[in-house]
């Protein structure tokens, strides 16, 4: 427990220290979701009937930008080395990496998902179900996404390589996150939709660890 | 009194046969050098000895119990400095050594990266941030992980890479201190380090060709399991 509170204690440091991370992520969310309504128009119904969409979506872009770094870093300088080689297990240390990662990106994003759907003219009945669901769903994201930022460690064109892989096991959370802000919307109940994303969340904090931790040791080779 | 050998080591590397047939023992207050030319496998042995790759055969024992069994014991046991110095340029010269403290649990920390920090005589540098260092620098505090905390083995890969003349001296001196301690030490370096009389261990003996190799694995496999028992009791005979 010690070593996944130091991880994630210098991981957080560490993004503090550079800081641009989680500003690009958020800004990169922001511009893509201001992007829609230019391309769709500034028609309001069919904003608001797009807009669970268009965020979701936008913040599955938002958070794969930033994967690359998640190892990238790491691995380049030998620190990567040197954790694979510590007492601590590899798994304990990659949850405490992910969680760094999730709490630097993914909790910036539900921050703005509200204001953007403000923007997007999205009734006020969905704002909650979206909270909800992107503080179930984005935990997820980071969590898959750790396995391809594992498994392109010393690939090179690793960004879009990462995209590739990662992108089609979004697909899941993508759709009961939209689906669930639907529902909300229609004024049913979205408890279903919830509960298999929260299902979705467990089912990756158990096994995401231990495929990227496999990814990593493969790298170390 | 602790015992690290390791027999019939094969590594390969992708297409490559690097070394085969290595065998090595070390025992507490040892120190070995690794020998040999660009390529021959020093860097590659170390990782093998760390638990880094897996062999392509053979195995590493330390007293006798397989590392690949519990590797967290391996770990916690052995300090491994690899060519990179694993420095983040945004921390402190203290908060990168921090980490791999923590990692270690090492109790009373504070006091240990001090003192880790006056053997290296970088002390001034504690609130340095790692951007700042010159390489020299970099690699004293890589070297200033290996003195925190408990270990048994130190594998060191090219230590004294960066280090000027009167370092290296200091660099001898700890590793002659903590062999003093018990510890077993295996290092390379293309300079002479002053270790009191090393095991110098030759990696080009153990360079074999990959087509010779390649054949006796190829006999291996065509013998029928009979034959291949037939063919060891001739050996043994």
């Amino acid at each position: 427990m010690n070593g996944f509170l130091a991880i994630l204690q210098r991981d957080l440091r560490l993004a503090l220290r550079q800081g641009a991370d989680s500003v690009m992520v958020v800004a990169f969310f922001i511009v893509t979701t201001t992007l829609f309504p230019f391309g769709v128009g500034p028609e309001v119904n069919i904003l608001a009937r797009i807009a669970s969409g268009v965020i979701w979506v936008s913040a599955l872009l938002a958070a794969m930008l930033s994967l690359e770094r998640v190892f990238q870093a790491d691995y380049e300088d030998g620190t990567l080395e040197l954790l694979t080689l510590s007492p601590v297990s590899l798994e304990l240390l990659i949850l405490g990496k992910v969680l760094a990662h999730w709490l630097t990106t993914g909790l910036p994003l539900i921050i703005a998902a509200p204001l953007m759907a403000v923007m997007l003219n999205m009734d006020q009945d969905g704002f909650v179900t979206l909270m909800i669901a992107m503080l179930l769903g984005t935990p997820a994201l980071s969590l898959i996404g750790a396995i391809g930022a594992a498994l392109i460690l010393g690939a090179r064109r690793g960004g879009v390589l990462v995209s590739l892989l990662v992108l089609p096991l979004y697909i899941p959370v993508l759709i009961f996150g939209a689906g669930a802000v639907e529902a909300a919307l229609l004024g049913i109940s979205a408890t279903a939709q919830l509960q298999i994303m929260a299902a979705i969340l467990l089912l990756t904090l158990a096994a995401a660890p231990f495929a990227t931790a496999h990814a990593v040791r493969q790298a170390m080779e | 009194m602790a015992d690290f050998s390791g027999s019939d080591l094969t590594c390969l590397r992708g297409e490559r046969l690097v070394f085969g047939g290595l065998s090595f023992s070390a025992k507490s207050g040892d120190a070995v050098m690794l020998r040999g030319r660009n390529g021959a496998g020093k860097s590659s042995l170390l990782r093998l000895m760390a638990g880094l790759v897996a062999p392509r055969s053979g195995d590493l024992r330390w007293n006798g119990e397989n590392i690949a069994e519990d590797r967290t014991a391996h770990h916690a046991r052995t300090h491994y400095l690899g060519h990179q110095d694993a420095i983040k340029p945004v921390l402190t010269v203290r908060d990168n050594l921090r980490l791999w403290g923590q990692l270690r649990g090492v109790r009373d920390l504070e006091p240990a990266i001090d003192r880790a920090l006056t053997a290296l005589q970088i002390h001034h540098l504690a609130r340095v941030t790692g951007r700042y260092l010159s390489s020299g620098q970099k690699r004293r505090t890589a070297l200033a992980r290996v003195l925190i905390g408990h270990s048994d083995l130190w594998l060191l890969d090219e230590p004294t890479v960066g280090l000027d003349r009167e370092s290296c001296a200091e660099l001898a001196q700890l590793i002659t201190e903590f062999r003093g301690r018990g510890g077993i030490v295996v290092y390379s370096t293309h300079i002479d380090l002053d270790v009191e009389s090393p095991t110098i261990l030759d990696l080009d003996d153990f360079a074999i060709p990959m087509v010779e190799w390649l054949a006796e694995q190829d006999e291996l496999e065509d013998m029928a399991p009979t034959k291949r028992a037939a063919s060891s009791q001739e050996a043994a005979q």
